[in-house]
């Protein structure tokens, strides 16, 4: 790089010192020479991913998975054409208008004005040699037709027919026995999507568009286009919408709204006995998002959890808490080992070598080391010294949770003894379901926090896939959350409102009837006077 | 960073044809002499001095009805060497070819078949324009996911057995890789030529191009494995030649 400086210095001016007198002769040749109108925004806005040339490689590229879109191949995953086409110019300015979900694309819509947007679509297909000919033409999709019970019945009959189940498994969670070998067509490791979590769908969560995507495959991953299928008649359109309508029904149609009080619902009867237990279904279930550990290095920008369903009960003696996440592998799982091959491969290490083998799944629930009405917690990120925080860690090749203290990330001393936290894990189908239970007041009150009834618990999450690379502090984290701690509604709340009632009416009636019995009298004076 | 940048897009600008240049180039149209009729041949093998690398296994015990179609341990045959003899490797005509001629393009499509999780051929040549023939003979999905770089690539699926589907490549490309991401270790190449001197290695190790004209041909061996190997050989009209290929272990 250094070699070229100099000459590349003396190069520019000559360059232009030849190019000017021709440009001055001919108009044409001075526009030739103008910079692209798409050029300045790519520059701005999408080099620091996609590269200066558009060979997805920017500065940020490696920190990412899936990786920025690579345009020099005009390989597209989300378009209107057949597999092997290239995409229209509407469906590149879809994406760059609403972004990618899923992924680190966000929307520019809101940022680049329409003219920038067409401007830098028209300028992206210049870093590809295939976009020289007449422009691709669109499949046509039809209409969904009407959906019902019996159509969702048909459609999952169809997914296993088609055995969509081989990457993105049994109940959709993208765990497959394929999963853990897919890889992209540059190499790199690739997730089956999760079927359940509609809001990161690349292409869109609608019917129509999973439809689409069912029709035109994602060009440049191992999702294949099912049109051929249709033609030779091996599937009906008809199923392939059925397909569509029930791959739409396994997950809820948004993002989950996050609320940053979980509810421990009382209970007067038994609590749930174990992670399985059916009480836990008639108990909400609070979306906490994760994302990755990217503050105290090693860094991590991969992470496999990006989520944990809490839930929460208690009898007024012990609390219980059901946490639920997905993750495709049941690590450590030599079926993994090709899949955590590829994200050593493909990962930055620039925060030190990623470790080869395999690691178990991992949860901490973290506390703080006292529950009390002082609004700052302990840092998040497991606390420091000044404020330290309780830990609960389980992990899947151990038989016992470990509880302690933490004073930051990794600074972890485990208190002694057997843990006071009871604990039951299950895993089926790509879900970890993780039950977690203590007595309110703890053994060691010294120790460990109580928690009371009407109190809200900070509460906070670390995530780890062991076959995804995620030893020690390399995994996902959430914020700081409460579960509030409900306690029994008193008799009064129902008596005062009937009493206040009754009263307000007595009164009135009182009012009213003194203010006519008064009323003549009241008039009296006046018409006297 | 910015000098090399300016000087990047001018070049660019300056290269505007040659980044412009059609991917797509019609191989059967264009209007250029006919194919001398040719009659020499090149015959030759493809071998292997010491000890071949060894094949992975692949475990296909939750691909039943795949499994079922193969006896004792399966391994993946990438590199297949009997007596010093390779198979599956890919001799074509490099360059020495006369310029400005074309060769008509085969209608007759070339059968790639997925039967036992395997592809069958693993590795062939077909002409630009010609059709390939996707065949699943197994009763599982397979997807066939084609990674070209100088042509267009495709991703199908073929949910059934018996299902076939057809393909063709527009351009010149050694190689274009096959897969399939259901069966991770399915993979197959596919060398697209404009002339239709290639051949593929048999179990003997030995291959045949015939029907070239005179002249003096650079000649390649490709393998998925042991890489290429590039011979000059001269024949005369209506004469014969041998080309003989030696890969060693560490390559």
């Amino acid at each position: 790089m250094t070699r070229w400086r100099i000459p590349a210095a003396l190069l520019v001016p000559l360059a232009w010192g030849a190019w000017l007198p021709a440009a001055g002769a001919e108009g044409d040749a001075l526009q030739a020479q103008a910079p692209h109108p798409g050029k300045a925004a790519y520059d701005k806005w999408c080099a620091g991913c996609h590269g200066d040339t558009g060979a997805g490689d920017g500065e940020a590229a490696a920190y990412m998975l899936p990786r920025p879109r690579d345009f020099t191949r005009g390989v597209y995953q989300v378009r209107s054409t057949a597999s092997g086409e290239l995409p229209t110019d509407a469906d590149m300015l879809r994406i760059v208008e609403e972004g990618m979900p899923g992924t680190a694309m966000p929307e520019w819509k809101s940022r680049l004005s329409a003219k920038e947007r067409s401007d830098v679509v028209a300028y992206i297909k210049t870093f590809s040699r295939f976009f020289t000919g007449a422009p691709p033409t669109p499949l046509s999709f039809g209409n969904a037709p009407a959906e019902s019970e019996s159509a969702l019945t048909e459609g999952e009959q169809v997914y296993r027919k088609l055995e969509c189940f081989k990457c993105h498994g049994d109940a959709g969670r993208g765990d497959g026995q394929s999963a853990a070998s897919l890889k992209d067509d540059w190499g790199h490791p690739i997730r089956a999507a999760d079927l359940t979590q509609s809001w990161n769908f690349n292409g869109g969560a609608s019917v129509e568009q999973i439809h689409a995507r069912l029709r035109t495959g994602l060009d440049g991953t191992p999702m294949p286009s099912f049109s051929d299928a249709v033609d030779a008649k091996v599937i009906t359109e008809e199923q392939l919408w059925q397909v569509a309508q029930y791959v739409g029904s396994l997950s809820p149609k948004t993002r989950p709204e996050v609320r940053e009080v979980i509810r421990a619902r009382l209970i007067t009867g038994p609590l749930p006995t174990g992670p399985t237990d059916t009480l836990w279904s008639a108990i909400d279930a609070a979306y906490v998002p994760l994302v990755g550990q990217i503050i105290q290095k090693p860094r991590w920008f991969l992470p496999t959890v990006d989520g944990v369903w809490v839930q929460a009960a208690h009898d007024g003696a012990r609390l219980t808490l059901r946490l639920s996440w997905h993750d495709p592998s049941r690590s450590p799982d030599p079926a993994w080992d090709e899949w955590l091959a590829r994200i050593v491969q493909t990962a930055t290490d620039a925060d030190g070598a990623i470790p080869a083998t395999q690691g178990p799944d991992r949860l901490v629930v973290q506390f703080p080391k006292r529950v009390s009405d002082e609004t700052e917690q302990p840092y998040f990120l497991g606390g420091n010294n000044r404020r330290p925080a309780y830990l609960v860690r389980w992990s899947s090749d151990s038989e016992r949770v470990e509880e302690g203290v933490g004073t930051g990330l990794g600074r972890f001393t485990a208190l002694p003894g057997d843990a006071d936290f009871s604990h039951a894990a299950h895993f089926e189908k790509g879900e970890w379901q993780l039950q977690l239970g203590r007595a309110l007041v703890p053994r060691d009150t010294a120790a460990a926090p109580a928690f009371h009834p009407g109190q809200a618990v900070p509460i906070a999450f670390f995530a780890a896939d062991g076959s995804n690379g995620e030893l020690e502090v390399r995994g996902s984290v959430s914020a700081w959350y409460s579960v509030y701690l409900e306690v029994p509604t008193p008799i009064t709340v129902y008596v005062q409102p009937v009493l206040a009632g009754l009263l307000t009416a007595g009164l009135g009636v009182f009012v009213v009837f003194r203010a006519q019995r008064r009323g003549p009298r009241a008039d009296g004076p006046n018409l006297e006077g | 960073m910015r000098y090399p940048i300016l000087c990047g897009a001018l070049l660019l600008a300056a290269c505007g044809g040659d980044r412009g240049a059609t991917p797509a180039a019609d191989t059967t149209a264009a209007a250029a002499a006919p194919a001398p009729a040719g009659s020499a041949t090149i015959t030759g093998t493809v071998r292997f001095s010491g000890t071949a690398p060894a094949n992975p296994a692949i475990d296909m015990s939750e691909e039943a009805a795949c499994q079922a179609k193969h006896t004792g341990v399966i391994t993946d045959p990438q590199v297949v060497v009997t007596n010093g003899m390779v198979s599956n490797g890919f001799v074509y005509v490099k360059s020495g070819l006369p310029a400005g001629v074309t060769y008509p393009t085969p209608t007759t499509p070339v059968v790639i078949d997925q039967n036992g999780c395997l592809y069958t051929p693993r590795v062939f040549g077909v002409m630009a324009g010609q059709p390939i023939e996707i065949r699943n003979s197994d009763p599982v999905l397979h997807n066939i996911k084609a990674v070209p770089t100088a042509n267009r690539g495709f991703n199908i699926s073929q949910p059934s057995q018996g299902m076939t589907t057809t393909r063709t490549f527009t351009t010149a490309e050694v190689m274009v890789p096959f897969e399939c991401n259901v069966h991770g270790w399915m993979n197959a190449w596919v060398g697209v030529m404009t002339h239709p001197f290639y051949a593929t290695s048999g179990a003997d190790g030995g291959f045949s191009i015939q029907g070239l004209p005179a002249g003096t041909y650079e000649l390649e061996a490709w393998h998925e494995k042991l890489g290429t190997r590039t011979i000059s050989v001269t024949v005369a009209e209506g004469g014969s030649a041998t080309a003989e290929f030696s890969f060693g272990p560490t390559t």
